[in-house]
């Protein structure tokens, strides 16, 4: 392929080098004026223009014969109606590609320039005019109200019974979430996340937690500030300075003057006691306080946020914060029962992603902060697919289609549909989210992928 | 020529550098578009490399792009900034700046029948931001981390967030810069352009009576001073969520290890900011080049355009639809479906005078007398890819039909036909048949045809096919895709794709060769070598200041007299009166 490569570049250098010459010819024997096309020309033109359009409808014709078929049958029962509407699409749009196209090319060739003839001059018709703007409107009218039909029937509220399932993305892999037995999700929220929640689940012993650490990490960096070696001194001084001020400057005669002396010398006693206690001590750059300030600014907040996570709870009482206990979360592929009707609800962690199944003809993006859906019925089961396609690994995916990263390409999960017999048997093996949180949860496929992202970022 | 020697003589500064004369600015535009055009290419060739024989080692790419294709192979993250700069590059400084920026200064006070645009002083100015803009993007490339990767469209939080990929870095940041001094240039050239169409024309040039190419410009420069300072509030925003810890479009994010300390935003208001111009963008890009095709066309059918009036009325239409279908970029994002329906509505109504149009091109031909210039090659082939790549939008604005094929490389090919290619194959006709007016020389044909016919076989060649390659399920912006059984069978097109896209790229070498030598080699321009009608045409040929060296022409004419059978020769100028009798338009 190389090789052809550099012969193609060949080629074209050898070919520039020649029109080059024929470009000074041509100029220097001024035999003709450049704006002057002869006639042979001008024929050969409209020739060409007939001949590209008889090769770009071969290779059109071809490329529907050979890959016209992507019918990977839909595999969801909105898709089906989306490809008879694809179907009825198509057709029109072939059809005025056909007539426009070769009206065009067939109009090229035939009236190329002759001296001895006139254009004719025709310079509006309105009856004309006026037949292709209707023609057009009504198929254009036809073509919205089909498509709003279809769109309809897609985006209805989902049934009664639907089964839920989560989808959730981050850089640069999938989880999905079933609600367990009662059929809630739990709540999440971000600022729970850590390596053994990866969803933020919110449970009152996990909220309990992660406050504790919020609460300790401000503790800590409160400790380190109030010890912090020079601030101290630097604050001694000016409260000296305070004190003594007006001695130095009489004209100041007032200078201190509603100063707390009392209260000035209680900090200044407490900044002693702190520094001799050395141990405690901390020295810090001006930007390392600085940004240890921040940071304990940033604590609080998220303290503030977690706060303000409140319970509440679902239809039947069920609590919002107790729903998560028994969420069942897998990665890398999950499974869906066929026939049954499945809503999806989207989140996302960091940027925005979007959920590609292109076997069921869905597509919703995962937005951080708006939870998005998505309803479909699976119609055909994995082993069918595989059956029809005569393909015996095929598997349907979810892939990620809004670009998020170096790893965007490769983010992707499977999914399995299967009959609800073997969806109620996997479900059941599926952990439940509390009983999770002790076992270690290392899948080999994140660690990979963190591996595959770090290297990326380090290489350039 | 008398006039000419009452000049003060120009230092070289100001007649070449800080020129305040339209047809200088216009030059300047045109070469800086031919150069960032070239970047562009390159880019889009070196990716293409990668997509075609996917981890293969090309010795090109080591050379060209260093640690960015560590052995020869391109970086992941490089392809990214690759997609996202060839696509800036092109939409923005070749068929915005490029295409309006050339072919409006050149022709709108030629055209009108002024001296030279409204304000001088702005329309360098425009340049000038123009200029420094291209350099900001360009030096981009270079900076750690890379340029901005998130997509011509830039996204975010993926934009906001430095620590999302290396390319939201100070790559990102120098591309909101570059974009914002790039609207600053669009908006001073738009007002100008406004402002000279509706104040300058001459006596007698009637609003009904200006070429469709002003008509464009006019449209396209209304479009672009109401839309382009939307785009330049989202990205503000953006530059602000970067650098100011504001959460316009940041909330619920946990990134890195941590939760970030931003709440209440939403990354969906970008996109109603970014598509509210992004959409009109497209016919700004769009309509000049069929401005500039509906006079190339007229003049070399020796016809008259077909529905004059039909034709303005649908470029009024199309602009003003443009403005309420920027939604069709979203009904996967979780909008609401009755608004997702509103959207589909308006967006398939644009059909109507974009059928219109093409029809009334094709009526255009009908018994003309076709003079294939180079120009009109090309006008001919935008007719085509204007048609073949509008079509597919109707399938995009179908929301039923858009979720499976969104963000595929079905929009790929659909935009890259219908925008890409007819915006390039007007722009290109604007050059051939400009270029005596602008440089006083001939471009060579023979050359000339030899670049169309490459142009046009192989920009079919590479967009054609991916229609098949987005339906099939391959999503865009993807790096490889050995990884999806699913897609093998279409996959052994991305080859093909790619030789052509190489063949495209090496047949422009024709275009540049003719482009550059022809500046200063070519034979030297009579005053109207293509019989034409318009104005620009009675000036002289070597250029002066003012334009005219005496008074103002006056137009007694509409622009597309030719072949009227009250007049001997198959071309009537707009200066010509009326003779005895004659009922004129």
């Amino acid at each position: 392929m190389k090789l052809l490569i550099l012969l193609v570049v060949v080629i074209g250098l050898v070919a520039i080098v020649q029109l080059a010459k024929v470009y000074q010819l041509t100029s220097s024997l001024r035999a003709r004026r450049e704006e002057d096309i002869s006639e042979a020309d001008n024929r050969l033109n409209g020739g060409l223009f007939l001949a590209f359009m008889v090769l770009f409808y071969a290779s059109v014709i071809w490329l529907v014969v050979r890959y016209g078929d992507y019918a990977l049958p839909s595999a969801s029962l909105h898709g089906e109606a989306v490809d008879t509407l694809m179907g009825f699409n198509l057709a029109i749009i072939f059809a005025v590609f056909f007539l426009v196209n070769t009206l065009l090319f067939w109009f090229s060739a035939k009236y190329y320039y002759r001296p001895e003839r006139k254009a004719r001059f025709f310079a509006h018709d309105n009856r004309l005019e006026l037949v292709w703007t209707v023609i057009p409107s009504i198929v254009l009218a036809v073509i919205i109200a089909y498509g709003l039909s279809t769109w309809n029937q897609m985006t209805g509220a989902p049934a009664e019974d639907a089964l839920r399932v989560e989808i959730y993305s981050k850089q640069f892999d999938w989880t999905a979430r079933y609600p367990g037995n009662d059929g809630e999700f739990g709540l999440s929220n971000y600022n729970l996340i850590t390596p053994t929640n990866p969803l933020g689940i919110v449970t009152a012993e996990g909220l309990e937690a992660s406050m504790s650490e919020v609460e300790k990490s401000i503790a800590k960096l409160e400790k380190e500030l109030k010890h912090e070696r020079g601030h101290l001194l630097k604050e001694q001084l000016e409260l000296e300075a305070m004190l003594h001020g007006g001695d130095h400057h009489g004209d100041h005669a007032d200078h201190g003057h509603g100063v707390d002396h009392a209260a000035v010398e209680a900090r200044l006693h407490e900044i002693e006691t702190l520094l001799e206690d050395e141990s405690s001590l901390t020295i810090l750059t001006e930007a390392a306080y600085e940004a240890k300030e921040d940071k304990l600014n940033r604590l609080k907040r998220h303290r503030q946020r977690l706060l303000e996570i409140s319970e509440f709870n679902y239809d039947g009482g069920l609590s919002a914060w107790a729903a998560g206990n028994d969420d069942q979360i897998v990665k890398g592929e999950f499974h869906l029962p066929v026939g049954r009707e499945v809503e999806m609800v989207f989140r996302s962690r960091d940027v925005i992603h979007s959920a590609y199944m292109p076997q069921f003809r869905a597509q919703m993006n995962t937005v951080p902060g708006v939870p998005t859906r998505f309803k479909m019925t699976p119609t055909i089961t994995t082993d069918s697919m595989r059956y029809i396609t005569g393909d015996e690994n095929f598997d349907y995916v979810l892939l990620c289609n809004k670009v998020c990263g170096a790893a965007h390409f490769n983010m992707e999960m499977k999914i399995v549909v299967e009959t609800q017999e073997e969806y109620d048997a996997w479900i059941k093996e599926q952990k439940e989210y509390l009983v999770k949180e002790e076992s270690e949860e290392a899948p080999a496929e994140t660690a990979d992928l963190e591996g595959t992202t770090d290297k990326t970022t380090a290489s350039l | 020529m008398a006039d000419h020697a009452h000049h003060h003589e120009e230092s070289f500064v100001s007649k070449f550098i800080f020129s305040q004369d339209h047809k200088m600015i216009s030059k300047q535009f045109l070469i800086t578009a031919v150069f960032m055009g070239i970047v562009a290419v390159m880019l889009s060739i070196f990716f293409r490399l990668q997509l075609g024989w996917p981890g293969e080692s090309f010795a090109i790419l080591e050379t060209f792009l260093g640690k960015w294709a560590p052995g020869g192979v391109l970086d992941r993250n490089a392809y990214l900034a690759l997609v996202t700069i060839h696509g800036t590059i092109m939409v923005f400084f070749v068929l915005t700046g490029g295409l309006s920026g050339t072919f409006s200064n050149l022709l709108i006070p030629l055209q009108i029948g002024a001296r030279d645009m409204a304000s001088g002083f702005l329309n360098m100015l425009s340049y000038w931001f123009f200029f420094v803009s291209s350099v900001i993007m360009i030096f981009s490339l270079f900076v750690e981390g890379g340029a901005a990767s998130g997509g011509w469209t830039v996204y975010p939080p993926l934009s906001a967030l430095p620590q999302a990929m290396p390319g939201s870095g100070m790559g990102m940041t120098l591309w909101l810069i570059s974009m914002v001094l790039f609207v600053v240039s669009s908006l001073l050239g738009g007002l100008n352009y406004i402002v000279t169409i509706i104040n300058l024309r001459t006596k007698g040039m009637k609003m009904t009576r200006l070429p469709l190419t002003i008509w464009a410009f006019l449209i396209t420069a209304v479009l672009g001073v109401l839309s382009f300072p939307v785009l330049v509030s989202a990205v503000v925003l953006l530059l602000m969520d970067r650098t100011m810890g504001t959460a316009f479009y940041l909330s619920d994010i946990f990134i890195g290890g941590e939760a970030l300390d931003v709440t209440g935003g939403s990354p969906i208001l970008y996109q109603h900011l970014f598509w509210f111009l992004g959409h009109p963008e497209v016919y700004i890009v769009l309509l000049p080049a069929l401005g500039i095709s509906s006079e190339v066309i007229a003049t070399n059918a020796r016809k008259p355009i077909f529905g004059y009036k039909a034709m303005v009325g649908s470029i009024l239409g199309i602009g003003f639809l443009s403005f309420i279908v920027w939604g069709h970029h979203m009904f996967v994002t979780g909008m609401n479906p009755f608004l997702g329906s509103v959207f589909v509505f308006t967006t398939l109504l644009i059909a109507i005078p974009s059928a219109v149009k093409a029809f009334n091109y094709i009526t255009t031909l009908w018994q003309g007398n076709l003079r294939f210039t180079p120009a009109m090659l090309f006008s001919v082939g935008l007719v085509s890819t204007f048609v073949t790549g509008g079509l597919t939008g109707i399938i995009l604005a179908d929301s039923a039909l858009d979720v499976s094929v969104h963000d595929t490389y079905f929009v790929v090919a659909h935009f890259h036909i219908v925008m890409g290619m007819s915006a390039i194959f007007g722009m290109l006709a604007g050059v051939y048949h400009w270029f005596p007016k602008m440089f006083g020389r001939m471009m060579n044909t023979k050359l000339g045809f030899v670049h169309f016919w490459i142009t046009i076989i192989s920009g079919y060649g590479v967009f054609f096919p991916m229609h098949f390659v987005g339906i099939a399920g391959a999503p865009r912006r993807y790096y490889d895709y050995s990884a999806f059984e699913y897609l093998d069978f279409v996959m052994d097109l991305q080859p093909v794709i790619s030789v052509f896209a190489i063949v495209g790229a090496l047949g422009q070498l024709f275009f540049l060769f003719n482009f550059f030598y022809s500046m200063f080699r070519g034979q030297v321009a009579v005053q109207n070598p293509w019989r034409s009608n318009t104005l620009e045409w009675t000036t002289p040929v070597e250029h002066v200041h003012g334009n005219w060296p005496g008074a103002l022409p006056e137009v007694h004419r509409w622009a597309y007299d030719y072949s009227n059978p009250a007049h001997e020769e198959d071309f009537v100028s707009q200066i010509t009166p009326a003779i005895p009798g004659e009922e004129i338009h």
